[in-house]
């Protein structure tokens, strides 16, 4: 049996599960809302008290080394079927190690798969690291013995949703602090908070990491380090599944037999598996000069308090440079390229000119500062073809030509082609869109150049600063640097000699219209899905609706489209985009979002709807003279 | 009522033949209540718990470029041990056995490896007195003794915090003093502030000159003649009242002599700021001063009775003493705290107790620094702290330690040995992490036994154990002599300070742990080759929060500007006391050091209100020495 013994937090006063289970219910936080939950509903504290210990109980993991070395064990043997291999950046371990002892420590992992958190945790466990304890959503609970299982290799659960339930969240913030405080293991949870099903990383969200925050900006720990940690995978092991998700098909939900039947992928091939530890990102170095003290120094510090508005837009910040350092450190494997460029040329593509292009991307990819695994002396033809081996099941090698494998189009009737057609642009998208966090900035200043009505550098920026505004929930941008981000694109597409500027102009270069038009082409299917999205609200939206009512509308819509032929927009489809687009419109004000008993419901402005897409199509001068800098 | 005068000796042989004074031997010709005396410093020492007196008198007593007395100090005598010289503390001629081990061992210092100061001033560095001719003339005319001399100049330029020290030793100050002035009594004062108003010029007003906040340094750009106000000739008792037990005192005397001759009557004043050797009633005024036995006397501002203080608009005080009155806003705390900006202090009314019956020292060992804040936290609650409870962590334990003296006796130091194995291998005790709380019991004899026994109750719930007099004697020792310890460090290449904070009971823990992690880490950024001394105690209780007290200190060897570097680390430990709910001073004040904190210590308004007395007061900027605001 291997010999376990991680190196542990220099602070770590020893305890047992069950022991900070009492600690936190007996702390003074989760004490205090008792208390105030008991005089506002009249109630005895001891039944509050009781439900507080059953909340705990649905929460709380028992990590035993037993079952950690069992599920070691079964997990070594399942990834071995799967993936071909594991690579790991060894001096991400080792600082990893290093940052254990010294403070408290968050991972933020990427997330695209359930394996994300089975693999770090086998990893820290094989490095001889301390296992961490992992925030996990509560629908787990549901499968059997597994749920248990999971809980007993050190997974926590939360409810997805608890927004208004005072208690629950008390409990679990505590529970959170207290083991972070503690310095009792490393802390997991994941910025995106679910698994992002298209492979772009989703924006963040911000209620575990202001808990996880708050022992600091309270002093109660010197310091705690964030751990970016970038996972990707040749080939997603939940890729089709997301590709129906996406498509309204819904989601199984989490059972055992479910995993059982999962049993059957085992036989297939998953490629390789990246994970690269980042550099932990010291708290306290992020906070230096940016947080006032005052409001935490005023009230007792077991009071819950409202995080002020500059702590909140800090730990915004923070979430958002911790997703850009994940996307700055994923790796991406040839394949990603090759559906890229394929999405770029359906139906078919001839398969040297495939090759060509491909290794053109790899070239424009590091300009911009992509991190490709090219194995060395793999010629592109090989890299090619090994991809497109291990992707069978989305596109294939017919007589030279490389084309989408939507199996089953010929015989079907209409509605049956677009649906196959649709799930194979889908997973094919799903690598392609790997890439898009890394072009986005040069990319959106092409695409801006195309819609602008001349090549004046304010007009450009000023196209440009509406597609980040359109596309914020799409891709991630760092919040309040548009000027920033624009300066980065246009140095970006300099170096790569496809754009020059002057004083005054922004144009391409003759050498670089190529360069210009495949990036613009790349994000062509979110220009032109979001158009038919917002043309739909505009036209059709005239009452309040839900989330739950627009999403298969709007569907439905595309969907005709698709059939007649009149757009050729696939991704439209995906209910990732459209709910994308909604909130965005919602940020711009063109629609109005109101809560109500039954969850949240909008209401369409339809003429600014219809603005916003006149600032697509036409090419309409600057309305405002932007800033000076420029 | 008193008049006395006792310690006022002369303590120089040598005369300065103060340049325009119009004679010694005349002005005393004057004898008067206001008769000019020839000013020098401190003149004997306080007995206290540790040391011995009197001081020998008639020559300079005090370093000029290091703490306290020239006559005690740490050396390494020829076998390389370290010993303490001199007679005045209980420390004095003994042999330390273990210190140089200890000294090398926490700072990876060598005695190899030496600095050494200048040996004597240099009076040609010293930047040449602004003078103004028609304020002589008005001064000569007043008959109140003052000098022009570079060694008195220089001597009132500055405090003892490191980088002043540091100057002493290497450098000069850009701005002293041009002119010293020695009044005798209030109206000596009334006549110097209402010159310097005439003529426009600065006033510094100078006590003990133990400031550790830059508050006696001259600003820079200061054009006018800056006038050193020094009261220190102002010490005699004027009176005490044993019906209301209060006794009227002129500002300038200094701790010692005060608790020297109140004790001739039988009373004791109970403020034992550590620095009370040298500091005087006037500076603790100045600055909310804090003394070790403010559980039983209180501190400054509970002490204090009456204040009279001269100021350019004239003289404030209040019309009865009482022992509280409401009459708006007390004016005394615009006094209190004011550090030199308002006014100078002449005569306090100060309240008086009974020497004590019976004294006795104690301490509590704890198996770690949580427990012994817990067991400070509930005695604070249960209201018995005694005299003075103090916990320090185990750097500082050990550091007091090393000052253990080499015992005279086998059976002592076999005594030593059954301790240390009762406590680390019986007990369980970590030696590297258990620390160490020391008392003071002071009061009737029967009621500090009985006192003792609860606060040794109260230790045992939370895991303490009784520890003997000695080491608590010990502890109270190392506030004395650390400061004579500093200029040891300083010979080699180590260099270091205290600071001190207040902070809320249920912050303690974690900002006592943050601040000591900050300067290990702040010392590592700045390429700072040795690892620190970075230690502390909670020094004081209150009923909701306690004082807590850092030392830190380096070995710079290798570093090009070790001051700037030290100043940056203690910077940034104040940043870091600030962010855990700690306050920017519990006594030492702000003075010019810690200044550019105080609009976040106490809101734009309150400077503000803080301002605009200054504004009314002083329009003209007299007492223009720059602190605080």
């Amino acid at each position: 049996m291997k010999c376990y013994t991680p190196v542990i937090y220099k602070g770590l006063s020893p305890c047992k599960p069950n022991a900070i289970k009492s600690a936190v219910l007996q702390s003074e936080q989760v004490q205090y809302v008792i208390k105030q939950l008991a005089k506002e509903m009249g109630e005895s504290p001891d039944i509050i008290q009781e439900e507080a210990m059953e909340i705990l109980d649905e929460m709380g993991h028992r990590m035993q080394l037993g079952a950690v070395r069992f599920f070691a064990f079964t997990l070594s043997k399942i990834f071995k079927q799967l993936f071909q291999r594991v690579c790991v950046n060894e001096e991400g371990m080792q600082r990893l190690q290093h940052a254990i002892q010294e403070h408290p420590v968050v991972l933020l992992p990427s997330h695209r798969s359930y394996v994300d958190f089975l693999m770090l945790s086998y990893l820290l466990y094989t490095y001889d690291l301390a296992l961490p304890v992992i925030a996990a959503g509560i629908d787990f609970l549901g499968m059997k013995i597994v749920g248990e299982l999971l809980r007993r290799a050190g997974a926590f659960f939360m409810r997805r949703s608890f927004g208004g339930n005072r208690l629950y969240w008390a409990v679990f913030a505590e529970y959170v602090k207290t083991m972070l405080r503690s310095g009792y293991a490393p802390i997991e949870f994941f910025l995106e908070g679910t698994r992002s099903r298209t492979a772009k990383t989703l924006t963040p969200k911000f209620g575990l990491l202001s808990i996880v925050m708050e022992p600091f900006f309270k002093r109660e720990v010197f310091d705690t380090y964030l751990v970016p940690i970038s996972i990707s995978y040749e080939r997603i092991l939940e890729e089709s599944l997301y590709a129906y998700e996406l498509l309204g098909v819904p989601k199984p939900k989490e059972s055992t037999s479910g995993l059982l039947k999962a049993r059957r992928i085992l036989s297939d091939n998953f490629g390789t598996i990246h994970i690269y530890v980042g550099q932990p990102v010291s708290l306290r170095t992020l906070a230096s000069g940016r947080i006032s003290r005052c409001p935490y120094n005023l009230v007792p510090r077991h009071l819950p308090q409202k995080p002020s508005e500059d702590i909140q837009e800090f730990v915004s910040d923070v979430a958002y440079k911790m997703e850009l350092l994940q996307i700055e450190n994923m790796v991406l494997s040839p394949w990603v390229l090759v559906a890229a460029v394929l999405l770029q040329n359906l139906p078919a593509m001839e398969f040297e000119l495939l090759i060509e292009k491909t290794l053109w991307l790899k070239g424009l990819t590091q300009t911009f500062g992509g991190f490709i695994e090219w194995p060395d002396n793999l010629c592109a033809k090989k890299a090619v073809l090994s991809g497109l081996t291990l992707h069978s099941n989305i596109a294939g090698l017919v007589d030279g030509h490389v084309v989408l494998n939507d199996k089953g189009v010929e015989d079907g009737a209409v509605g049956e082609i677009v649906f196959r057609h649709a799930l194979a642009v889908l997973m094919c998208a799903t690598y392609r869109n790997q890439l898009l966090n890394v072009f986005v900035r040069p990319a959106l200043v092409a695409v801006a150049l195309q819609m602008a009505p001349s090549f004046r550098k304010e007009e450009v920026y000023s196209c440009f600063n509406f597609l980040r505004d359109v596309f914020s929930d799409e891709f991630i941008f760092f919040p309040g640097i548009s000027l920033k981000d624009f300066e980065e694109g246009c140095f970006l597409l300099t170096k790569c000699d496809a754009i020059q500027t002057s004083q005054q102009e922004i144009y391409p270069t003759d050498k670089g219209s190529g360069t210009v038009s495949f990036l613009s082409a790349m994000f062509r299917p979110f220009v032109e899905g979001y158009q038919l999205i917002f043309r739909y609200l505009s036209k059709e939206m005239k009452e309040a609706f839900t989330e739950k009512q627009f999403i298969p509308a709007v569907r439905n819509f595309v969907f005709q489209l698709l059939e007649k032929g009149s757009t050729q927009c696939y991704e439209a489809l995906s209910s990732d985009m459209q709910k994308n687009a909604l909130s965005a419109l919602v940020q711009l004000g063109a629609v109005k979002k109101k809560k109500t008993p039954n969850g949240f419901t909008y209401n369409v402005n339809q003429e600014a709807v219809g603005k916003i897409l006149d600032m697509f199509d036409a090419r309409i001068p600057v309305q405002k003279p932007v800033a000076a800098r420029l | 009522m008193y008049c006395c005068r006792l310690g006022a000796e002369w303590l120089r042989s040598k005369r300065p033949s103060g340049k325009g004074s119009p004679g010694a031997g005349q002005q005393r010709a004057g004898v008067s209540q206001c008769m000019p005396r020839w000013p020098r410093r401190p003149k004997a020492s306080w007995p206290g718990s540790a040391i011995v007196w009197p001081a020998e008198l008639g020559q300079e007593l005090l370093k000029w470029n290091g703490w306290g007395y020239n006559d005690s100090k740490f050396i390494f005598n020829k076998k390389g041990q370290a010993e303490f010289t001199g007679k005045r503390y209980r420390l004095g001629g003994m042999v330390l056995p273990t210190f140089k081990e200890w000294i090398e061992k926490t700072f990876g210092a060598s005695l190899e490896h030496k600095t050494t100061s200048r040996a004597s001033l240099n009076v040609n560095d010293v930047p040449p007195p602004i003078v103004n001719e028609e304020f002589l003339q008005d001064l000569r005319a007043t008959k109140i003794s003052y000098s022009q001399d570079a060694e008195d100049r220089v001597f009132r330029a500055h405090g003892h915090c490191l980088h002043e020290i540091f100057v002493l030793r290497e450098g000069m100050f850009k701005r002293i003093p041009d002119i010293v002035v020695w009044p005798v009594c209030h109206e000596d004062v009334v006549k110097i502030v209402e010159l310097a108003c005439k003529h426009n010029l600065c006033i510094i007003p100078f006590g003990g000159g133990t400031s550790v906040s830059s508050a006696l340094e001259c600003p820079e750009e200061e054009k006018r003649m800056i006038i050193s106000l020094d009261t220190s000739q102002m010490n005699r008792i004027l009176w005490i009242d044993e019906k209301n037990l209060t006794a009227c005192v002129e500002a300038g005397i200094v701790g010692q002599d005060l608790e020297k001759q109140l004790a001739e009557s039988g009373f004791c004043t109970g403020h034992e700021p550590d620095s009370m050797e040298f500091s005087s009633l006037g500076g603790w005024v100045a600055t909310r001063a804090s003394g070790m036995k403010k559980n039983i006397y209180g501190n400054i501002e509970d002490l204090v009775i009456h204040i009279k203080m001269v100021t350019p608009r004239g003289i404030v005080e209040k019309n009865c003493q009482v022992p509280r009155m409401s009459t708006g806003p007390d004016i005394h705390h615009f006094i209190m705290g004011s550090e030199g900006t308002l006014g100078v202090v002449t005569e306090v009314t100060i309240k008086i107790r009974p020497v004590p019956e019976y004294q006795k020292y104690g301490s509590v060992v704890f198996p770690n620094f949580e427990r012994g804040v817990a067991c400070l936290r509930e005695v604070a609650k249960q209201r018995c702290a005694p005299a003075s409870i103090r916990l320090v962590d185990n750097a500082q334990f050990q550091f007091g330690h090393a000052l253990k003296p080499q015992v005279a006796s086998i059976f002592t130091s076999f005594l030593d040995g059954l301790k240390k194995f009762y406590i680390t291998k019986f007990k369980g005790f970590d030696p590297n992490i258990l620390c160490v709380a020391t008392l003071l019991f002071e009061g009737d004899r029967e009621k500090v036994l009985q006192h003792e026994k609860q606060v040794y109750d109260i230790a045992t719930k939370f895991g303490g154990l009784a520890a003997g007099e000695d080491n608590g004697q010990r502890g109270y020792m190392l506030t004395f002599v650390i400061a004579y310890l500093r200029d040891l460090g300083l010979d080699y290449y180590v260099i270091g300070e205290s600071f001190e904070t207040s902070v809320p009971w249920d912050r303690v823990l974690d900002l006592c742990r943050n601040v000591k992690e900050r300067i290990v880490r702040e010392c590592k950024e700045k390429g700072v080759q040795f690892a620190p001394l970075s230690t502390c105690r909670v020094t004081q209780t209150y009923d909701a929060g306690a004082c807590v007290y850092f030392y830190f200190a380096f070995n710079y060897r290798g570093i090009s500007d070790p001051i700037h570097v030290y100043e940056q680390i203690e910077r940034a430990a104040r940043e870091e006391i600030l962010a855990n709910g700690g306050s920017l001073s519990h006594h030492h004040g702000v003075g010019k050091l810690r200044k550019r904190w105080m609009k976040e210590s106490i809101s734009d308004v309150g400077l503000g209100m803080l301002r605009s007395v200054k504004e009314y007061v002083d329009p003209n900027n007299i007492f223009g020495n720059k602190n605080l605001l």
